[in-house]
């Protein structure tokens, strides 16, 4: 009973951590329908800012929250940053050229920023300290470690409280409005005078700066990081925003924990080697069975 | 164009057709008969549901409820409901598009060769080993696509990319690869679109060019009521979704129901 | 795009103030280094003048290249409406009536070659003919037919495994392997083809990305296939049952003057690879002109149109995979033999990307730029040895460089219809 219960908390974890980064697939897809191979590659670069920052701010005397929060905010303005100039480079030249292109150019971008993370740190694996064990007052939840660490209940916490956010800046304020009508209707958001490009450009930020949350929050819980982490995760966050249904926001949270506890579960009951293939198999299934996911609109042709 | 001699017989026919999306009736129960070799028009106002009814014929959508038979010969009657729309271009209705499809990288001569994709036979091992028969087939559809070509008056562009040639021949490629195919039907999804009245008069000559050579049955939709009570022997005119007048041009003109659709309630 | 023509009028301060941002972008992760194994962060400021130099002259380099394609997408192309598409050296060389002769004093220049070449070069060239055949393959899928496919080497891994497991367990040969090796790959190419014929695009290249990662675990973690470890001694194609070093290899040294140390078994490798690609090349020739090849291409264009011309959109995607996948296991049984060790490493994600790189650089749907690219890729990194950890940084930077400013690739595919009509 009590490896399901910790089964159950360390799905829940995972599954709110690719929940953040599917969420940066299903809203890119939702407005330019490309899948962002490269948001994987965001989010280790997240990971490795907040690293970086981590120590330089810890041996400056930063700690406790004040430094997780200034890590937050800096490892997110970079993935911002990160996100912003990769969309200008590599796909904003070839909105209007032929599918295939921006994908494969999405994989190049992909494959670059993995091989420059790996060629200007290093290839090893390197630890990460555990930002949220370290915070003190965290003590009362001890009595449950054996179940969940504080360090789990924190980050699923952390992970409610954005997407709580996220939905607020998507339904109520104005840039949220203009995605959803570029989403729904690009040449006609254009011609009510929405600024595509801006729209864009807002959509990679707000899904990089979830994806280096990410990155912090899985370097923390993971306590060790390396330059290939974006490619599986990646992989893994696309295949949860498809089994919810790509450009659902809610679909995208609720295939990421499916995943997470799917993932889980195998790894637990079955075995470990075959943990990630469980990620494949779900998601071909969903493909054959229902292409546009749990929480997907049925695709239409227009004609 | 006087109307050929058997002109009596039945092609295509829609019993009870009814198409929804959701809440939205596109078709409600359209029964209508074609006949064979005459040219036909589907006029309407906009989203009255022609193109719906296209889109049904041709296998694109499936029909939520009705009939579509197509009388193939005088002794042969397919029905149509529920076919993918490869195999029904495969049985001869071909179709050109409201906003053009062409294959905009390949070239013209291309776009015509792939038109008659489903006249030739060979497969994977004709390919490779290229057999006599092949060879001939290959041989058949090069010349017989350039002769379309020149029939129809683009046998100078033949090289150059689709995309590259000018609107009015894109729409009048978009025909002769649905001529390719050797269809018994052909339809037609407002093929003067954007066209100017030059290019609307060189079409005209082409759909009577198509309808004295190929000897086959023409479908039309069209906004531009001289061309469509120029050249259709009758027309069908649809509203919201339903068939509320069908005859002759002279008949249509005056119909009161269809001047409403047109007009407005108040024109009545 | 009108934010860039408004801009160009003060391009070296545009550059400077894009090298300052990506200086600024690239701080933590270049100049900031963490040691892996003290954790301790080392400062390297020397990099940052570099860095700052070299972001300059690439966003100089970027906007004047920018500029330029704009004008050149702009400005209608002089008399494209009747011109046919460009025309390349290579469709010139193609319509020279006296090709085939060219073409065969070629093909005799290869089969000698390796006889006066180092071991060490013949495996080079070896490895550069598999990699036109896996291009030429992968060519089709995605070029002709325009399903991107990110798993293709997980096809390679199936004709290579074919071999060393056949060999291995029951001591099959070469010859009886090259077949079965083929109709495997392409047999795995149905099954992967059934369940994602209703995709497209984006989702295709998933499922092939997953499928191939699937392969490549399975053959990680399975017994059977010795794991990680892999299959080793995989013995050479036979030659009639004889041993070619022993009893060849006397004579040519002798009466030719040939380097004693060449190993005749690896120059027969060679020369069967050869003849695949010459094979392979000449399949894809003929499958571009044929009604399935154009049924590729009408796919690729317009999956809606194609169906209206009588096009069954699932039988061309199944053809299409189905056939590049049998291309891959004939290099895989090759392969197999040529490095007699195999093991899941040489079949990973980036392997696939390898091979797209090819197709990509080379000119989709182009036969002679898929060969080019091969050759390029191929031997590049012989050429410059220390750019070999930097490979994958190049191929990533050159597909998107390669996409905005080249899409068409080296090589333009030519559309031969038009040219001999």
């Amino acid at each position: 009973m009590n490896l399901f219960v910790e089964l159950c908390f360390s799905g829940l974890t995972k599954g709110s951590i690719y929940a953040l980064i599917a969420l940066g697939y299903t809203m890119v897809y939702g407005i330019i329908a490309l899948i962002n191979f490269a948001h994987g590659e965001i989010y280790m670069i997240g990971a490795f800012t907040a690293l970086i920052f981590s120590l330089i701010l810890s041996s400056w005397g930063f700690s406790g929250l004040g430094l997780i929060f200034s890590v937050m905010v800096i490892a997110g303005l970079y993935a911002a940053m990160y996100g912003y100039t990769t969309e200008k480079i590599a796909y904003k030249p070839l909105r209007s050229s032929p599918r295939l292109s921006p994908l494969i150019s999405a994989i190049g971008l992909s494959i670059f920023l993995q091989n420059y993370v790996l060629l200007a740190q290093t290839s090893n694996d390197i630890l990460f300290p555990d930002l949220i064990g370290q915070l003190d007052f965290l003590g009362f939840l001890e009595p449950i470690a054996h179940l969940a660490t504080p360090t789990q209940i924190c980050i699923v916490i952390t992970c409610a409280v954005t997407m709580a956010v996220l939905s607020f800046i998507i339904k109520k304020t104005k840039m949220g409005l203009a995605m959803r009508a570029v989403a729904q209707n690009p040449d006609m958001a254009r011609l009510s005078g929405v600024n595509i490009d801006r729209v864009i450009s807002g959509t990679f930020i707000l899904g990089s700066v979830l994806a280096a949350l990410g990155g912090l929050l899985i370097g923390c819980s993971m306590q060790q990081i390396n330059s290939n982490i974006g490619f599986l995760a990646g992989l893994k966050a696309f295949t949860a925003a498809v089994l919810g249904g790509i450009g659902s926001i809610p679909g995208a949270v609720l295939g990421a924990l499916i995943l997470g506890f799917a993932e889980n579960f195998t790894a637990g009951y079955l075995a470990s080697d075959y943990e990630d293939v469980v990620a494949f198999i779900l998601l071909t299934a969903i493909l054959i069975i229902r292409p546009e996911g749990i929480l997907g609109q049925p695709i239409s042709r227009k004609v | 164009m006087s109307p050929k001699n058997n002109l009596s017989d039945t092609i295509l026919e829609t019993k009870a057709l009814t198409m929804h999306f959701g809440g939205l009736m596109a078709l409600n129960s359209v029964s209508l008969k074609i006949q064979r070799l005459s040219i036909t028009a589907l006029i309407g106002p906009n989203g009255a549901g022609k193109t719906t009814l296209f889109n049904c014929l041709t296998g694109l959508y499936k029909p939520s409820g009705g009939q579509i038979i197509f009388n193939k010969s005088s002794r042969e009657s397919l029905h149509l409901n529920g076919r993918a729309p490869y195999c029904v271009s495969r049985l001869g209705l071909a179709r050109t598009f409201q906003n053009i499809r062409l294959f905009n990288n390949l070239t013209v001569l291309e776009n015509v060769l792939i038109g008659g994709h489903c006249r030739l036979k060979s497969g994977l091992w004709g390919a490779l080993f290229r057999g006599r028969k092949t060879k001939k087939e290959e041989k058949d559809i090069l010349e017989y696509s350039h002769s379309l070509l020149k029939n129809y008056g683009l046998a100078r562009e033949a090289g150059s990319l689709a995309k590259n040639l000018p609107y009015g021949a894109q729409r009048r490629l978009e025909i002769i690869r649905a001529l390719a195919a050797g269809p018994s039907i052909l339809l037609l999804d407002e093929p003067a679109a954007g066209l100017n009245l030059a290019e609307t008069k060189e079409l005209e000559e082409i759909i009577e060019k198509v309808r004295d050579l190929e000897k086959l049955t023409i479908i039309l939709i069209e906004h531009d009521m001289s061309l469509v009570m120029s050249i259709s022997h009758q027309i069908h005119v649809l509203d919201y979704g339903r068939l509320i007048a069908s005859g002759p041009p002279e008949a249509i003109r005056c119909d009161p129901q269809v001047i409403r659709a047109y007009l407005g309630a108040a024109a009545s | 795009m009108p934010q860039i023509s408004s801009k160009t009028s003060k391009p070296v301060l545009r550059a400077l103030f894009s090298a300052l941002w990506l200086a600024f972008l690239a701080l933590p992760i270049l100049v900031f280094r963490v040691n892996s194994i003290s954790g301790i962060i080392e400062y390297q400021w020397s990099r940052l003048p570099k860095l700052l130099a070299a972001g300059f002259l690439a966003s100089l380099l970027w906007n004047y290249f920018q500029k330029r394609h704009l004008l050149k997408q702009e400005s209608p192309k002089a008399g494209s409406s009747s011109a046919g598409p460009p025309i390349t050296w290579a469709d010139r060389f193609l319509a020279r009536t006296d090709r085939y002769r060219w073409l065969s004093l070629l093909g005799f220049g290869l089969m000698v070659l390796p006889f006066f070449c180092s071991p060490y070069a013949v495996k080079i060239l070896t490895t550069a003919l598999i990699y036109i055949t896996l291009g030429l393959g992968l060519n089709i899928v995605v070029g002709v037919s325009g399903l991107l496919h990110l798993g293709y080497a997980a096809f390679f891994a199936v004709g290579a495994y074919v071999y060393g497991l056949l060999n291995y367990y029951f001591g099959w040969g070469f010859w009886v392997c090259l077949p079965l090796g083929t109709l495997s790959a392409a047999l795995a190419g149905l099954l992967l083809g059934l369940p994602v014929i209703r995709l497209t695009g984006d989702y295709l290249a998933i499922v092939t990305l997953g499928f191939g990662e699937i392969v490549r675990l399975l053959l990680t973690n399975s017994s059977l296939t010795m794991g990680p470890r892999g299959i080793g001694n995989i013995p050479p194609p036979g030659f009639f049952g004889l041993d070619l070093n022993e009893k060849f290899r006397p004579f040519l040294v002798e009466h030719l003057a040939l380097n004693p140390y060449m190993d005749l078994n690896k120059i027969w490798i060679y020369l069967i690879i050869l003849l695949i690609v010459v094979l392979t090349t000449i399949a894809a020739l003929r499958l571009e002109n044929s009604r399935l090849g154009r049924a590729w291409l009408a796919l690729r264009e317009d999956e809606t149109a194609c169906q209206s011309v009588g096009i069954s959109p699932s039988q061309a995607k199944l053809t299409a995979l189905t056939l590049g996948s049998s291309f891959a296991g004939l290099a895989g049984v090759v392969f197999a033999a040529q490095i007699t060790f195999i093991a899941p490493s040489s079949f990973s994600f980036m392997d696939s990307i390898y091979i797209l790189t090819i197709v990509v650089l080379g000119g989709m749907g182009s036969i002679s730029g898929v060969i080019a690219g091969a050759a390029v890729i191929s031997c590049l990194p012989e050429f410059l040895r220390e750019a070999e950890e930097y490979r994958f940084l190049i191929f990533g930077a050159l597909m998107v460089l390669m996409m905005v400013y080249r899409p068409q690739g080296l090589i333009r595919s030519v559309r031969s219809v038009c040219s001999r009509s």
